[in-house]
């Protein structure tokens, strides 16, 4: 590994000597990527796997993509990003929510140099030719998982009569990113199961093992018979392992730590966003202001069933259901598929999709009989409280 | 009485040196950063199988590779040595305040509480003003509540200090909920309450930095209350029995202290992140005491031991960057170089005399 490291680097070495002879867009091009964290953390990990993949797709060499990894939201967001350009990055990425108004600092001192944010939400109000948000529709990817984890409680329930349908999801915050994710879980899981409710567990973090081990716990001891999460930890996963709980997971397969209970993980991959971004760089074109991956775009993506704890035929259901989103016939937010204090979502509803100070509602978001999430600014807005989901501390 | 027992006498044992000249003081220390150096080329080149020498490069040019380096690294040195000066005189006074952490977040809450509550509303020099006095009275107030408590009931500060650093951190967590309606718990940077700049955006946070160093420098070691806070330190029944009303130190070295971790967080809110989140101040108040410890709470010492740890610090990020690796291996060679300099400080102090030069001396 050590050898194949040094190997690696020596033949880069060799390579941009060789480089150095005949210079164009592409050998000249360099992105540089701001991470909040490192490895060690899976949403960061997501984003390096994301890189990495799209370097090589896009034959970048290890010298054009730099990484600055444990880059606090503050003023050293912005002297990263001041530093990529320095080193002469073309696009400057950063992958936390809480970056996205020192990247804007950065954004507006370097006007040659485009600024992409995973994530943020003020692309579309700030109209900068050269800042960029980026998100996936991954509403689609929980509403698939719902879906396998929908056939599963079906099973369940035919096994045992006494099984009631009741479920668990661990959230972070009642942030709409969050509500977005546990209300797409569970109208996947309605599309099988009519009468399931669902009861949600905050945690007041985005990373707390603890805290959302402890979450699933007292949802397992309330009666919720299948868990999930939105959370990043092994937390949830491992106490469902342990209490033989079935979980469907994001972010990434769990399969390896929770072989008996684990059914199936939705998760953003960021390669054909980066893909996209350089592609346009080097080509000298625009990228977009707001930019949704879809399943379409491959950013949304599904890890294998596990059939060990899976429901016979999950993944030709899946599958179906993918086929139905794909060709537009089936919509994840359809106001025919769930009320609001008893009655349908009203069609001039108003969600915060400009950000301001008051978090005031700008936006008409319903049109032909869906919520159209991600469609106004890529970041989510759904912030709906649905009927059938139970918020037990919503203080978050 | 050594010829009884000259057989009996251990391998070596260790005795106190005489002070030593300052060439051999520097001496010993230069040579440890050099041998660890040397060790952690070494295990760069074993363990991951980098170039040691460009390691080292990567090292340097992560604080002095280009200009605008040059900056960040002062700026980044001079927010560590003003919490780093805030936690001295009350380690002066041994009284362990590990409480730095919590007092300078809570500094810069009260300052971003300004922003939020006053921003836009008044002129910007007298928002400033107000965020300088509440960050450093309420910076004050979390200092001095652990020095009442030592001064009445002789309660443990270490304990103390700590904990007040966690509910600082949960204080923190509560108000950016209240402040965030859309549940993101993130507020990002503020418009108002920006310090003028003075040339570079940095000099004035630079300057005022500076001025404090040497101005409590000037305060330990020529006034008073810097006579006070040696005695109530070295004995405080010694301090009693001079006339020096221990309690009354306590307390006032507390304020100091606590009012110059608030004066840090202003200055981090005011000229660098015009924002607040649980990691604003990121661990420094930790790193302070080091800091101060191996500065020997001289503040023109300290400035020293400030331009180590920020030149480690951005050069372990520099590494990680140039090698694209995890932050793990150069927390690693920072731990190591670390190691052997507080470690050095025990051969400048003692002596190690082995067996065979204590029979000879015997004789």
């Amino acid at each position: 590994m050590k050898k194949l490291l040094s190997l690696i680097l020596a033949c880069a070495m060799v390579l941009s000597l060789a480089a150095c002879g005949g210079k164009d867009a592409k050998s000249d091009f360099k992105i540089g990527v701001i991470l909040l964290h490192d490895e060690a953390s899976t949403y960061d990990l997501n984003f390096i796997n994301g890189i990495k993949d799209a370097a090589k797709t896009l034959g970048l060499k290890d010298d054009q993509v730099i990484i600055r990894r444990n880059i606090e939201e503050g003023n050293a967001c912005y002297e990263a990003a001041a530093d990529l350009v320095d080193q002469g990055c073309k696009i400057v990425f950063a992958d936390s929510f809480g970056h996205e108004t020192y990247l804007l600092q950065a954004a507006k001192q370097f006007k040659d140099v485009e600024f992409c944010h995973a994530t943020g939400t003020m692309a579309h109000t700030e109209k900068l030719d050269n800042f960029h948000n980026a998100f996936a529709s991954i509403y689609e990817g929980r509403y698939l998982a719902g879906v396998a984890a929908g056939l599963k409680l079906q099973e369940m329930m035919k096994a045992d009569s006494k099984v009631t349908p009741k479920i668990g999801y661990v959230g972070a915050f009642t942030y709409a990113e969050v509500i977005s994710g546990y209300t797409s879980f569970y109208l996947g899981v309605k599309s099988i199961v009519p009468e399931v409710t669902m009861e949600v567990q905050f945690t007041g973090s985005w990373y707390d093992e603890i805290e959302e081990k402890n979450a699933a716990a007292a949802l397992i001891d309330n009666g919720c018979v299948l868990i999930s999460q939105h959370a990043d930890s092994m937390g949830a996963p491992s106490i469902c392992e342990e209490r033989k709980v079935p979980n469907v997971s994001y972010n990434g397969s769990t399969a390896a730590a929770c072989p008996n209970t684990f059914i199936v993980s939705s998760r953003i991959d960021w390669a054909p966003y980066f893909e996209y971004i350089c592609n346009q760089v080097m080509d000298g074109k625009k990228i977009d202001t707001d930019w949704t991956g879809t399943i379409s775009t491959g950013s949304v993506v599904l890890t294998e069933v596990n059939t060990k704890a899976a429901a016979a035929d999950t993944q030709k259901k899946i599958d179906e259901v993918k086929a139905q989103l794909l060709n537009g016939s089936l919509k994840v937010f359809d106001t025919k598929t769930f009320t609001v204090n008893g009655a349908p979502l009203s069609a001039d509803h108003l969600a915060d999709v400009d950000t301001d100070d008051a978090f005031t509602p700008d936006t008409k978001v319903v049109k032909n009989g869906y919520f159209a999430e991600s469609e106004f600014r890529s970041a989510p807005y759904f912030d709906v409280q649905i009927d059938g989901i139970k918020l037990l501390n919503a203080k978050y | 009485m050594s010829k009884v027992h000259t057989e009996k006498e251990p391998l070596f044992h260790i005795t106190k040196r005489e002070d030593l000249p300052i060439w051999s003081k520097a001496g010993i220390r230069i040579a440890a950063v050099a041998l660890a150096i040397l060790l952690c080329m070494i295990l760069s080149y074993i363990l991951i199988g980098i170039n040691p020498l460009k390691m080292l490069g990567s090292m340097i040019s992560g604080s002095f590779g280009t200009k605008r380096r040059i900056w960040k690294f002062l700026k980044d040195l001079s927010v560590l040595l003003c919490i780093s000066l805030a936690v001295t005189p009350a380690f002066r006074m041994k009284f362990w305040n590990i409480g730095a952490e919590g007092q300078a977040l809570i500094g810069a809450l009260a300052s971003v509480a300004c922003i939020i509550g006053l921003g836009g509303k008044i002129p910007n020099a007298l928002l400033l003003i107000i965020m300088f006095v509440s960050s450093v009275v309420i910076g004050a107030i979390w200092g001095v509540i652990p020095a009442l408590c030592k001064a009445l009931w002789n309660t443990n500060e270490t304990l103390f200090t700590l904990m007040m650093n966690y509910i600082a951190t949960f204080i923190v967590s509560y108000f950016l909920m209240i402040w965030t309606p859309s549940g993101s718990s993130t507020l990002g940077m503020l418009n108002f309450g920006y310090l003028p700049k003075l040339g570079h955006e940095y000099l004035l946070l630079i300057l005022v930095v500076a001025v404090l160093t040497i101005g409590l420098y000037i305060y330990l070691n020529y006034s008073k209350h810097g006579y006070e806070i040696s005695v109530v330190g070295e004995s405080q029944k010694t301090a009693l029995y001079i006339g020096i009303n221990v309690k009354k130190v306590i307390i006032r070295t507390m304020v100091i202290s606590g009012a110059l971790c608030g004066l840090a967080g202003f200055l981090i809110v005011s000229a660098l992140d015009h924002s607040v989140t649980t990691a604003t101040i990121g661990g420094q108040g930790f790193t302070a005491i080091m800091v101060s410890w191996l500065g020997k709470f001289n503040p023109i010492y300290m400035a020293l031991t400030s331009f180590l740890i920020t030149f480690l610090d951005q050069g372990a990020s520099q590494i990680s960057t140039d090698f694209n690796i995890d932050s793990a291996f150069p927390s690693v060679i920072v731990g190591i170089i670390i190691f052997f300099i507080i470690g050095c400080e025990f051969f400048i102090y003692y002596k190690i005399n082995f067996r065979h030069k204590a029979v000879k001396e015997a004789k």
